[in-house]
Order: C-alpha cells, then sequence, then structure tokens
C-alpha cells in the first residue's frame, strides 16, 4: 500500500518516546545520547529519559551469568513500567537483549514475565525508530564526509536491522558512502568475549580494520555504539586517523 | 572424544601464529562461502526448502525412537543387522567382534566424522587390524598423523606443496605440487587398497526409516568402492542422522551438497539398500549399522537437543569469523566450527570444554548459514549458562559479573560508581588508555578504552526536560 507523503515534520501529532540510554553511552559517550535527543526533537518527538536507568544486564548474560543479568534486566523493567511509549534505543545489541532475551530469561516468572514481554514489545532501535514509525528518511541533513557503514551483528541478525540506517545515510547530502569488502563480517567485539578470548578478537579486529582502512574513508559509522568503541580502541591503538560515529552523531551534526 | 591437555587459549595462540595455515584456512572457507550463495541460487524456493528440511529434522527427532525402530525393522527384514552402542567404548567393541566374526584383517574406510569421534581406527590397529582411509583428504591426515580441522574436508588447511612433502617422505615417490600427479599417486595406492580390502567401514549422511536405506554422498567415488567390494559392510551412524522417507531425503539432498561444498549435488549419491542379494553381482555379503549413541540420548532430553538437526554440512564452519580465524585444530575437539562447539560439550562433557562455548562472537552467521535454521548462538548461550551453574567459569569472570550486577542493581551505586570513573577519567585528562591491569590487559592489548565521562548522560539531563 503506499501511503500519502509527509509535508513536513512538524504537522505530525505530537510523538513521545522513552529513551533508553545504554551503560555504554551514559558513561563513555554521552554525546552520541544527546545526539539521538537532538534528532528526535528536530522531527517533534517528546523525550523522556526514565530516571534511575543502569544496564541491561547483556553482558552478564551473554558470559552465562542469568542469574546477575536478571537484576539488571528486572531495574530495567522496573523502570520503564507504566507507560506505553515506544522505547528508543540507539544500540543494537541492547535494544536486541530487551526484545528477545527478556522475554526468555523471565519466562517462567509470574510477575516479571508478562511485563518483559509487554516491555519488549515497545523496544525500537532508533534508526527503526525513524525509518519504520516516523517514515522520515531524509531529515535534511548535510555532511560532507566519506563513510564505511559498518551493520553491526546484533542490529542486523538481532535486529533485522539494515535497510533503515543505510536509507538515512543516503539522504545525507554531500555524505560519500564507500562500501567495504564482505561488509557482513563481525568486529571481533562479542562483550567479554573480547577480553576471554583477547587473540581472536583481536585479529578479527585486525582483520575488519583492514577492509575498513581499504576504503581510504574518514569515517566509520554504525548503529551499535559497543562495536564502535571496539573499533575505534583498534583504531586508536594502531595510530590510525580514522574514527568512528554513531549514526545519530552524524545526523545530528549534518542538522547544524 | 579427543581432547588436548592445551587449554583453548594455548591451541589459539599455536593456530595465529601459522599464518601460512592460516592462508589456506581462508581461501577454502572464501570459496565454500560464496559456493554455497551460488548453489543456493540455483534453488527455487530456497528459504522454503530450508523451512521444510527444519520441519522435517524437527520432527524427526522428536520421534526419534520410533524412526530407529522402524530404521532397525526395515534393514533387519533386508538381511542386514543393528547393533545398538551406548558410548564409543561399545560401538568399538561391536565393529571389533564384526571383524573377529568374520575373520577379516585388511579395511577400507570411507570418510566418517563418527568414527572419529568413537576414535575407532586407533582400536582398530591396536587389535592388529589394517585401517586405510581412502578419502583423499582423510588419506592425507591418516599418512600425516594429522586431524582432520574441517567436518567435509579433513585437511583444508594444507596446501598443495605439504601435500606433495607427505607424499614424498610417507609413501616414498619424488616430490611434486601438481594437483593432477598427486591425486593420481593417491589414486594408484588406494586401488591396491580396495582390491584387498575384506571389510569397508563407512559413515552415513542419511538412514532412511522407511526402506532400511544407507545414503552416502562423496565427491571420489570412494565410498561406492569401500560399499560393493569388500565382503563386509559396516555402517557407522550417529543416532540422530535418521530421516523418514525417501521423500525426506530428497529435500535433505537438495541441501547438504549446496550448504557444504557448494555443489547442486555431490558426484556420488549412493542408496546402499542392504546386503548382497541373489543377482547383485557386486555387493558385500554381510552388512551391519552400528547405532551410536555416546550422549545423544542425554542431549535429546534438554534444552540443547536442536543441535540434533545439524545434517553437518559444515556451513556454519564456513561462514564463522572464528573458524575462519583460528581453523579447526584449535577447537580441540573433533568437531569443530560453531557446531563443534555446541556439540563437543554436549557429547563429551562440559567439563572437557569449558572454553568452547566462549568462543563466539554471537554474531549470528552461523543461523543464517544453517540450512536447518539451527540457532546456534542461543545453544552457545545455553551452555554458557551451564558453565557458570557447574562451576566451569574462571574465577576472574564470577567476581566480575557478581561485582558488575552489584552495581547495576539499583541506580545509586551506579551514579556513585560511575562519578567516581568520570574523576579519575578527568585525572587522565579524557584519554583513551592503552594500558589495564588483569585481565582488562586482554582488551588493550589490541584496543585503547575510552575515557569515562567527566558526567554521564543522565546526570547531564537531571532535572531538566528530558526527565
Amino acid at each position: 500500500m503506499l501511503r500519502e507523503p509527509r509535508e513536513s515534520h512538524e504537522k505530525r501529532p505530537a510523538q513521545k518516546v522513552s529513551l533508553f540510554v545504554t551503560c555504554l553511552i551514559d558513561t563513555l559517550f554521552p554525546q552520541a545520547g544527546q545526539a539521538v535527543v537532538d534528532v528526535l526533537e528536530h522531527l517533534g518527538v517528546q523525550v523522556s529519559v526514565p530516571k534511575g536507568q543502569t544496564c541491561c544486564g547483556q553482558p552478564a548474560f551473554n558470559a552465562g551469568y542469568w542469574e546477575q543479568a536478571r537484576i539488571m534486566a528486572r531495574n530495567t523493567i522496573d523502570v520503564f513500567d507504566g507507560s506505553a511509549d515506544p522505547i528508543v534505543i540507539a544500540s543494537g545489541s541492547c535494544a536486541a537483549m530487551l526484545k528477545h532475551q527478556y522475554p526468555a530469561l523471565f519466562q517462567d516468572d509470574a510477575g516479571y514475565g508478562p511485563r518483559a514481554r509487554a516491555l519488549a514489545t515497545r523496544v525500537c532501535e532508533f534508526t527503526e525508530y525513524l525509518v519504520d514509525r516516523l517514515e522520515v528518511t531524509d531529515l535534511g541533513c548535510a555532511y560532507r564526509q566519506s563513510v564505511v557503514y559498518h551493520p553491526s551483528c546484533h542490529t542486523l541478525r538481532g535486529m533485522g536491522i539494515d535497510r533503515q540506517p543505510r536509507a538515512l545515510l543516503a539522504a545525507v547530502r554531500g555524505l560519500e558512502i564507500i562500501p567495504q569488502e564482505a561488509p557482513q563480517t563481525c568486529c571481533g567485539f562479542g562483550g567479554v568475549f573480547s577480553i576471554k578470548m583477547p587473540e581472536i578478537s583481536g585479529e578479527m579486529l585486525a582483520n575488519r580494520i583492514a577492509a575498513f582502512e581499504a576504503t581510504g574513508a574518514d569515517l566509520v559509522v554504525g548503529c551499535d555504539i559497543s562495536c564502535l568503541m571496539h573499533i575505534e580502541g583498534g583504531l586508536r591503538k594502531k595510530g590510525s586517523r580514522m574514527r568512528t560515529m554513531h549514526i545519530a552523531q552524524l545526523l545530528a551534526k549534518g542538522l547544524q | 572424544m579427543d581432547t588436548h591437555e592445551a587449554s583453548l587459549r594455548e591451541r589459539v595462540t599455536t593456530a595465529l601464529a601459522n599464518k601460512r595455515q592460516l592462508v589456506n584456512i581462508q581461501v577454502a572457507t572464501d570459496r565454500f562461502f560464496s559456493g554455497r550463495l551460488n548453489a543456493l541460487e540455483t534453488l527455487p524456493h530456497a528459504d522454503a526448502m530450508r523451512d521444510l528440511a527444519r520441519a522435517i529434522r524437527a520432527h524427526t527427532i522428536s520421534r526419534l525412537d520410533e524412526y530407529l525402530l522402524q530404521f532397525e525393522q526395515a534393514f533387519t527384514a533386508l538381511g542386514g543387522v543393528v547393533h545398538w552402542a551406548r558410548d564409543a567404548e561399545e560401538a568399538r567393541q561391536i565393529v571389533l567382534r564384526i571383524a573377529q566374526d568374520a575373520g577379516v584383517s585388511r579395511i577400507a574406510k570411507s570418510k566418517s566424522m563418527v568414527t572419529e569421534e568413537i576414535a575407532l581406527n586407533a582400536a582398530l590397529e591396536a587389535s592388529g587390524l589394517q585401517v586405510v582411509e581412502t578419502d583423499l583428504g582423510e588419506y592425507i591426515a591418516q599418512l600425516s598423523g594429522d586431524r582432520p580441522s574441517h567436518l567435509l574436508a579433513p585437511v583444508l588447511h594444507l596446501s598443495r606443496q605439504d601435500v606433495g612433502r607427505i607424499f614424498a617422505e610417507k609413501l616414498h615417490v619424488p616430490y611434486t605440487d601438481d594437483i593432477s600427479e598427486l591425486t593420481a599417486i593417491a589414486r594408484r595406492n588406494l586401488r591396491e587398497v580396495f582390491l584387498a580390502a575384506n571389510m569397508g567401514i563407512t559413515g552415513c549422511n542419511f538412514a532412511v526409516a522407511e526402506t532400511g536405506t544407507i545414503c552416502l554422498v562423496t565427491n571420489e567415488g570412494n565410498g561406492r568402492m569401500v560399499t560393493s567390494l569388500p565382503r563386509v559392510h559396516v555402517v557407522i551412524m550417529g543416532m540422530e542422522r535418521i530421516v523418514p522417507t525417501v521423500k525426506d531425503l530428497g529435500v535433505m539432498l537438495q541441501l547438504l551438497p549446496r550448504s557444504g561444498t557448494g555443489q547442486k549435488m555431490c558426484s556420488y549419491t549412493s542408496l546402499v539398500t542392504g546386503p548382497r542379494r541373489r543377482g547383485d553381482p557386486y555387493a558385500p555379503q554381510e552388512m551391519h549399522v552400528v547405532i551410536v549413541d555416546n550422549g545423544r540420548s542425554k542431549a535429546l532430553a534438554g534444552d540443547l537437543a536442536e543441535i540434533l538437526y545439524c545434517i553437518r554440512c559444515s556451513a556454519c564452519l564456513n561462514a564463522c569469523p572464528v573458524y575462519r580465524t583460528i581453523g579447526g585444530h584449535a577447537y580441540g575437539g573433533v568437531y569443530s566450527g560453531p557446531v563443534g562447539s555446541v556439540i563437543s560439550p554436549v557429547l563429551g562433557g562440559l567439563a572437557a570444554f569449558p572454553d568452547l562455548p566462549h568462543a563466539s562472537t554471537l554474531c549470528g552467521a552461523c543461523k543464517d548459514a544453517c540450512p536447518v535454521h539451527i540457532d546456534l548462538p542461543t545453544l552457545l548461550l545455553r551452555l554458557r549458562r551451564d558453565t557458570v551453574q557447574e562451576g566451569l567459569s574462571p574465577a576472574w569472570t564470577a567476581a566480575g559479573m557478581k561485582g558488575y550486577a552489584w552495581v547495576t542493581r539499583r541506580y545509586g551505586r551506579y551514579r556513585l560508581l560511575t562519578a567516581l570513573a568520570g574523576a579519575v577519567s578527568r585525572l587522565a585528562r579524557g584519554r583513551w588508555l592503552t594500558w589495564l591491569p588483569g585481565p582488562l590487559g586482554g582488551w588493550t592489548r589490541y584496543r585503547a578504552f575510552p575515557p569515562f565521562a567527566p558526567e554521564t548522560f543522565q546526570k547531564r539531563n537531571r532535572g531538566g526536560r528530558h526527565e
């Protein structure tokens, strides 16, 4: 079905969302969180940041510490309860955690089970929210850079999100998007894996960085801050001039 | 199962040091990976076919007992003998007894991972029997005392120059790295083996319950020699290798070669339905099937049963960025790659392979590639949960995760600690750290770590319009 084209962002009825900041953005990359808010507010979305957020529990869950993961998940569920607004998450792997793993973690929990399932239906990854919910791809951004888009595994396979960020980037004026070799290859982060199996992780990262650098782009752009942290950590360690940027930051800069 | 003394990390270090071998692995897995994608494109309704294959596997595994008995009945009616082996030791004893009863001395084998799993060759040789692998890759591995590093291509880690050196040393032929010459040398030697063998041992790609048929796919024709020339044929079969009907087999045969080697069809697809019948010119007089449990029925009962859907195509190995980085030997078990990281602990016990479920970034490339959609990342996560529950996780991760959960349980503690981290980072003037102590040093060996923000996002927005 074809939809009527939207005339402008301002005419849409006010949308409200709750932002799940994620612990990495909160503590290491608050500027990415600010960019998410800026982009959403530019589109007329009312953003609330419910109090008391910590970590979604993914590191513990992936390491096999499900009891500990439940502790963090309960806090997150408590924080976001009592609203039906979409929960926007600017990190594919955390979004996948809330959407897919919370219901599994509380499958047999009469108290938290239904709440986890209700929470899961509200989860929306940042670019998914823009493109699929707001139906916006062209934000009117302009940004003169050459970039390579890294589709993080949990964004790509866990959330099934790929066309949304690509559409947003394609609409940015002046932005050159250069394809890399074997784009769907993991950067080697894998959470605790990166510390537990540093040799494998480091080798995978080196391979990925070689593919990024071969493009000659200025920036690696992605939707998952954890992978970007990993990639930029590798780039800085080897003294590369290439940097990473969260897609929200790129869009926010493009709006200025 | 075969485990090694060295830890996973030591094996990985060894693997990563062998750059030449890593190139061989990359080249071969690249070829298989793109071959699979191209081959699936030639299959109309490939996705629907995969869904159907999964449904067949799920159905079969959920009623495995019935189908195994149906197979036994059909195969027995054909004049074959079915043997049930609880574990590897029982399976080895059964094969030895068959060999002794039939009075055989020379055994020709075709490729079979389950015989690797039960360490059959060593047991047969220890009893004075001569065993020769006739799959070219396995033959090379046997000559050089190597172990298979891949489900389908056992010596994928070797180059043709490596093979040339092995042949020169072990077969006393002049060195050559010409592939057709190498193949001719193997062919000459193996021809003698086929003609002299009085017992053939094969694995089993699929066993058809309704007809008692054993299906074998090979690319060298050696499987056909092994199943027709010797007077005794013994099939070693993992308990889960059943398909209910010939029609179901047809579905699997559309997917197995495409997913594995990227072929539409293997060069030889053999359907062996019982021993020699009147009028058959070449067929074994005796045929046995040894159905091996070896931990499979235990897996059937738990929440890892999905791994029994596996049809051993190796697509997950070829797609896995970890396998492609370290190769098969580093996994330490008979089975490698994502499926190996699940099946090795499932069959051999988690205590023997506590690290394997952690040797994955959970990127999901394996799940994407699996022709029967096995959710390998979820199975790996469940095994990680089991490692923690069984106390097999290292002390530092336990302490780290418990501490982390204590901090993140409530915002108060989290706020305090992140403020402290922010203050410390300010002392370091916001630079990315290139050194961290203890296990965290694993990070900074390959990556810098970002500074904590002087003010967290939540603190910055405290009391503002965003709450």
